[in-house]
């Protein structure tokens, strides 16, 4: 009775697109439900030094949940002045103008999605490559010092990023890169205009060398995550290494990747530094890549320290608000994505 | 080990009664690097008085006075009468120290000396001067070669005493950029790339083919930046230094006894145009007369001493004229 079940179950195992193996259903005895859940099982006898501990440790829990707490009631508190004068137009109309008084952060949100785009179509296809290179098809002996070096990337400070976009970057794309796009790409209307160097482009090209690390690592894990049934199950029909690759690997993992393109994003979105000193700080709207731009992030680094008016004062952290927001949106879907798709590796790889 | 808190308090209590006056302030970044100076000569001569300085920035010098986190703030800005009235409290605003705006510029071809008309300035920064070889520039300029550059503009894109004094000469040679832009730390700049900061506004200007920008001219003598002439209200192309930026002040003729006043395109044959003060906030009600006394007596010393240490961190030093009157002003606050 029993092979049978098995057999039925397991000829349900050939479905390649399920990562998860169906085993026969256990019965387990049910625990006797006598304490509220909530209580904690405690263990051995207790002294005054633990319930002290206990009480320490719970504050110091709570403590970062109020901090989070205070920091949105702040930024809502000191914003209050823009929100109650301009309400959603706010963040739709493109004057930025603290002489006259009148503020709108558009061109702001504007710079802030193109930039983080450009930079996600640069870094997604690079991200993953490089993931599947050193996962898959990386000699053993290498993959240490490959993972290192991706790592260390994401070590280092955003400044030098910004320093190394200055003097070398902006100078490559000035007087190569951006002549090259404008010949031959010119008349899709994004490479037109004078080549500054720097500009939406190279703000996104910097954008896209941060984020790899992020993207690469958490891909790598995700993939580690897949069975290595999938792998030699592809591998067993007949599939040839690539497509071992995509279809084993990749298709299975897609989640977790989504999560880590998410998550790439969430650090684009928020990216000061690197940002403001190679967009130009222009709050402008152009269709062309060359153009100066503004982000969110830039603007609130430049102009708070010196503003002199209260609105204009409200006007930048009403942007730090929504900057917050979306961060901690785009950061929580992220985390979601990915712990569903760890969800079925070993309990000491999950961590 | 039961006395020791005693012991530690009794410590704490000889120590303090030493009378240390700490003054806080903080303010604007353009003289930070003259005010540090002063600020630790001061405390070398009267070893009871500290004052700290924090470069916040104007705005923020501003905020924390009105807060009243700070003892005294310093602003690039002359504070108008209703941000005076926001404030809450009285205060007055003297100047301290002189200094200049200078246009620094890279045209490729070009190592010489610019002369910048005070039209041609305007019409650059608006953005319908577009070429190098355009005939306002040409003609102020008849023997140089000038090419047929795009120009590209950098202006600052953190709020600054720069811009506002940049902003404030231009409001004043230009009605279209006074009723268009206006002058501010901060404001809508009708053209141009942003750095943050001289150093950023340099480094694009030098980097940047055809660029022109302004910066500070203590940055621009350190940093041997290249930079143009500017036509004053006289006629004379005047090129900016210690010494024209002092004349500048000096061709004053009434100084108003709240010293606001701006000194951009100021008269007199060898003033150049683009010069300002830099204020110290001073609140003129004390509750600690130790504390008044004390900013007193920095505030005396800074006209006398003060000014003679001024010149070697490239900052020009305030005319006879307006010391003889802070001094005064001084005399009345006893």
């Amino acid at each position: 009775m029993w092979a049978a079940e098995i057999a039925t179950q397991r000829s349900m195992e050939t479905d390649l697109t399920n990562p998860q193996p169906t085993l026969p259903k256990l019965e387990l005895p049910v625990r006797a439900r006598s304490k509220p859940t909530w209580t904690a099982e405690r263990q051995g006898s207790r002294l005054q030094a633990d319930n002290v501990f206990e009480s320490l440790i719970l504050l110091g829990a709570l403590s970062l949940v109020a901090i989070v707490g205070l920091i949105v009631f702040e930024l809502i508190h000191n914003s209050l002045p823009t929100l109650m004068k301009f309400g959603w137009h706010f963040f739709f109309s493109n004057t930025w103008d603290p002489v006259g008084g009148d503020f709108g952060a558009w061109a702001f949100v504007y710079g802030t999605l193109v930039s983080s785009l450009i930079a996600l179509v640069i870094s997604v296809p690079l991200g993953i490559a490089v993931a599947v290179f050193i996962n898959e098809l990386c000699p053993r002996s290498l993959r240490r010092s490959f993972s290192f070096a991706v790592e260390l990337l994401a070590a280092i400070p955003s400044v030098i990023f910004g320093l190394w976009g200055i003097f070398v970057l902006a100078p490559l794309l000035r007087s190569y890169v951006e002549p090259f796009l404008a010949e031959y790409f010119g008349w899709t209307g994004l490479f037109s205009g004078p080549a500054y160097g720097i500009g939406m482009l190279a703000a996104g090209m910097i954008l896209a060398i941060m984020i790899v690390p992020i993207i690469c690592s958490i891909s790598r894990e995700v993939m580690l995550a897949v069975p290595q049934q999938q792998r030699e199950g592809v591998l067993a029909l007949g599939a040839t290494q690539w497509e071992m690759i995509r279809i084993g690997v990749l298709r299975n993992a897609r989640t977790g990747i989504l999560g880590a393109i998410i998550l790439g994003l969430g650090r684009a979105l928020g990216e000061t530094m690197a940002v403001t000193m190679l967009i130009g700080n222009s709050p402008d709207i152009a269709k062309s890549l060359f153009a100066p731009g503004y982000t969110m992030a830039s603007v609130i680094a430049n102009e708070l320290n010196e503003a002199m008016t209260s609105l204009h004062r409200s006007a930048l952290i009403e942007i730090g608000l929504a900057l917050f927001i979306v961060t901690l949106i785009v950061n929580a879907c992220a985390r979601l994505l990915i712990w569903t798709s760890k969800r079925g590796m070993p309990a000491r790889m999950r961590a | 080990m039961r006395r020791l808190p005693a012991f530690a308090f009794l410590i704490a209590a000889v120590t303090t009664s030493s009378a240390q006056i700490n003054l806080n302030a903080a303010g604007a970044t353009f003289p930070y690097p003259i005010y540090s100076k002063w600020f630790s000569e001061f405390h070398k001569a009267h070893a009871d008085i500290q004052i700290n300085y924090q470069s916040i920035g104007s705005g923020g010098g501003i905020q924390q006075l009105k807060a009243g986190t700070v003892d005294f703030g310093a602003s690039d800005m002359p504070l108008d009468d209703e941000k005076l009235k926001d404030m809450g409290k009285p205060i007055i605003q003297l100047p301290t120290v002189m200094g200049s705006v200078v246009p620094a510029y890279n045209v490729p071809g070009v190592s010489g000396e610019i002369k910048f008309t005070p039209e041609a300035l305007a019409e650059i920064f608006l953005g319908h001067l577009k070429k190098w070889n355009d005939k306002a520039l040409t003609d102020a300029n008849p023997a140089m070669n000038l090419p047929g550059q795009d120009i590209v503009v950098v202006h600052r894109s953190d709020g600054s005493g720069t811009t506002f004094v940049w902003t404030d000469y231009l409001s004043k040679v230009s009605p279209e950029w006074k009723s268009s832009v206006g002058s501010n730390t901060s404001v809508k700049w009708p053209t141009g790339i942003g750095g943050k900061g001289n150093e950023q506004v340099a480094g694009l200007v030098r980097q940047q083919p055809g660029a022109i920008g302004y910066v500070e001219l203590i940055y621009a003598l350190q940093n041997n930046i290249t930079f143009g002439s500017v036509k004053n209200a006289a006629g004379n192309f005047v090129k900016a230094s210690l010494q024209s930026t002092s004349a500048a002040a000096a061709s004053v003729k009434d100084m108003p006894d709240d010293f606001r006043i701006s000194v951009t395109n100021a008269a007199g044959k060898n003033s150049y145009p683009i010069a300002s003060f830099t204020y110290l906030l001073i609140p003129t009600q004390w509750q600690d007369q130790a504390k008044k006394n004390a900013i007193l007596s920095f505030l005396q010393w800074m006209l006398d001493e003060g000014q003679s240490m001024v010149e070697q961190l490239n900052y020009a030093p305030l005319p006879k004229q307006v010391v003889r009157k802070e001094k005064d002003k001084l005399k009345s606050l006893q």
